[in-house]
């Protein structure tokens, strides 16, 4: 069987557009943008400049000049974050965010708490959702920033990223979203939602890895995180990466053009798939949102069955599991217990990420797959025993043994 | 996940085609395990008699690795002496399946836990020391 590739949340692979677009800049034309004085670095500058307005046109920022480059989101969340608490004053010295934020936000916020600065995490509802009475709660005079994921990579849980917004500017706090999941999906503006900052990354919608960008809004200064030559307005030195800054910005070009297409392509296939499996499979549960969820995203709690087992049963296609067998810390998904799905039902779950080179035929083969597996895997496990015996799974608890892995 | 690479063909032919999969329906021994490192649950029958294991069943809640060990565990344990058993350990299951990755050892502690348990408990049972 030939490989299905469904964790698109995870990367997605560079379109062949994007490639093209890329080539010149990887072959011949490899101009230092800076070099102004000479032609080879004009054209680099005029190729780079052209990306950012493009970008910012796509974000609606004011200014093409607000979009900084980075080497993807993971640096665009910890600008975003320290660049704020680093340069606010000492009396600004509290971050709100969210538990199901990206780890990029989370342990940014982790590491500048050890330094002192205060934060809050705003409570969430069952499927993930904000809670804004919360967070208008939260807000205290010394809050610096409000960082607020616009969807979650796991569940697919969309945010009120407008409303978000509308609160954080009633109060005069900068709002920081990380928006690298819903880009290319969702309907987003940064001056219509009031959003300050925005964290994008190429490789989610099929642009190149290594480059991503932090839009900043004209008036906000953020302390750098890398110093020298004074590059995209002193707050990100480093000799910009054109090619990938053409592809970032091609990608870009490709997804607004297709996105209302691809979306609703997007949504018929993630319908067939809920519905086969909702019908077909017992014991099942959704996790996240029934429909405040990006349009590729499913995220399926198959009980008793550990997520990994189902995985390599279903090894021809590429999905991923908040089960603690799959992870290095033995630690099943922190974003499934923020949400309160019990410990058990996380170590079953399966997250489904769709995108482009999905079709129909192949969600069918998903079907069969899991049709075939679920319950067989199930036959195996002494959980289902268990339940059908009347026991509460989630009571079961288990003593450490105290004992000695011998390798 | 990439650690599956290193699930040596012993390891993934257990785990396509387990041993032994089910309950003994006259059990006089068992064993539940929990395994307090990723929640994983192994559940160990076995039929004792005059000290041999005669026959022996496993349902595994866990990843291929668990899977694969719990299976392997039961193979090596039928027909032997209850002494014999004792002497097996995760390591020795582990080896007898080609190895595990690394990260992947403490699934197969639950198997050794499983099979003392339920040795335990027939020992409980049946009032044998
Ligand atoms: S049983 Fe959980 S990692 Fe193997």
């Amino acid at each position: 069987m030939k490989p299905i590739y469904m964790d698109h949340h995870a990367t997605t692979p560079l379109d062949p557009e994007v490639l093209s677009a890329m080539m010149p800049y990887l072959k011949t034309a490899f101009g230092n943008p800076s070099s102004t004085t000479h032609d080879f670095g004009r054209e680099a500058r005029q190729a780079v400049e052209t990306a950012r307005q493009q970008l910012a046109d796509w974000l609606g920022a004011a200014d093409s000049d607000e979009i900084i480059f980075t080497s993807g989101a993971t640096e665009s969340d910890n600008l975003a974050l320290k660049g704020i608490a680093y340069r606010s004053p000492d009396e600004k010295n509290h971050i709100i965010t969210l538990a199901i934020e990206h780890k990029a936000i989370l342990d940014t916020a982790k590491y500048l708490q050890k330094q002192g600065y205060e934060i809050s995490y705003v409570k969430i509802d069952s499927h993930g959702i904000i809670d804004l009475d919360d967070l208008r709660r939260q807000i205290k005079k010394n809050t610096a920033l409000i960082s607020v994921q616009a969807a979650n990579s796991e569940i697919g849980t969309m945010q009120p990223i407008a409303e978000i917004g509308a609160i954080a500017h009633e109060h005069g706090i900068p709002f920081h979203s990380d928006a690298v999941q819903a880009l290319g999906k969702l309907d987003i503006n940064v001056q219509r939602d009031k959003i300050d900052m925005l964290s994008i990354s190429g490789h989610k919608f099929y642009g190149p890895k290594g480059i991503g960008a932090l839009y900043v809004r004209k008036d906000l200064r953020l302390a750098p995180l890398i110093h020298g030559g004074g590059h995209e307005r002193g707050m990100r030195s480093g000799t910009l990466n054109v090619p990938a800054i053409v592809g970032l910005a091609k990608a870009a070009e490709i997804c607004e053009r297709d996105r209302e297409k691809e979306n609703a392509r997007l949504l018929q296939l993630r319908q067939k798939l809920r519905q086969g499996i909702e019908s077909q499979i017992e014991h099942v549960q959704l996790n996240g949102h029934p429909e405040k969820r990006l349009p590729n995203n499913l995220n399926f709690s198959f009980a008793y069955v550990e997520g990994e087992s189902l995985m390599l049963a279903c090894r021809d296609v590429a999905l991923s599991s908040g089960s603690a067998c799959t992870s290095t810390s033995l630690q099943s998904s922190y974003v499934l217990r923020a949400i309160g799905v019990p410990d058990f039902l996380a170590h079953c779950s399966i997250r489904f990420g769709l995108g482009k080179s999905n079709t129909a035929e192949q969600i069918d083969i998903v079907l069969d797959l899991l049709r075939k597996h679920v319950p067989r895997l199930r036959e195996m496990s002494p959980l289902y025993d268990l339940a059908k015996a009347g026991v509460d799974i989630e009571q079961l608890s288990w003593k450490d043994h105290d004992h000695d892995i011998h390798e | 996940m990439d650690v599956w690479q290193d699930y040596t063909k012993k390891v993934m032919e257990h785990y396509e085609n387990p041993r032994n999969v089910g309950v003994v329906e006259n059990a006089n021994g068992e064993g539940v395990v929990g395994n307090p490192a990723c929640g994983d649950v192994m559940k160990l029958t076995i039929r004792v008699e005059n000290d041999i294991i005669v026959d022996v069943k496993f349902k595994t809640f866990g990843c291929g690795a668990a899977i694969a060990t719990s299976s392997m565990v039961t193979e090596m344990v039928k027909g032997k002496s209850l002494e014999e058993a004792l002497k097996i350990s995760n390591k020795t299951v582990a080896e007898a399946l080609g190895g595990l990755p690394r990260v992947k050892m403490h699934c197969s502690v639950l198997a050794e836990d499983a099979l003392q348990a339920a040795i335990d408990d027939y020992k409980k049972k049946t009032g044998a020391k």
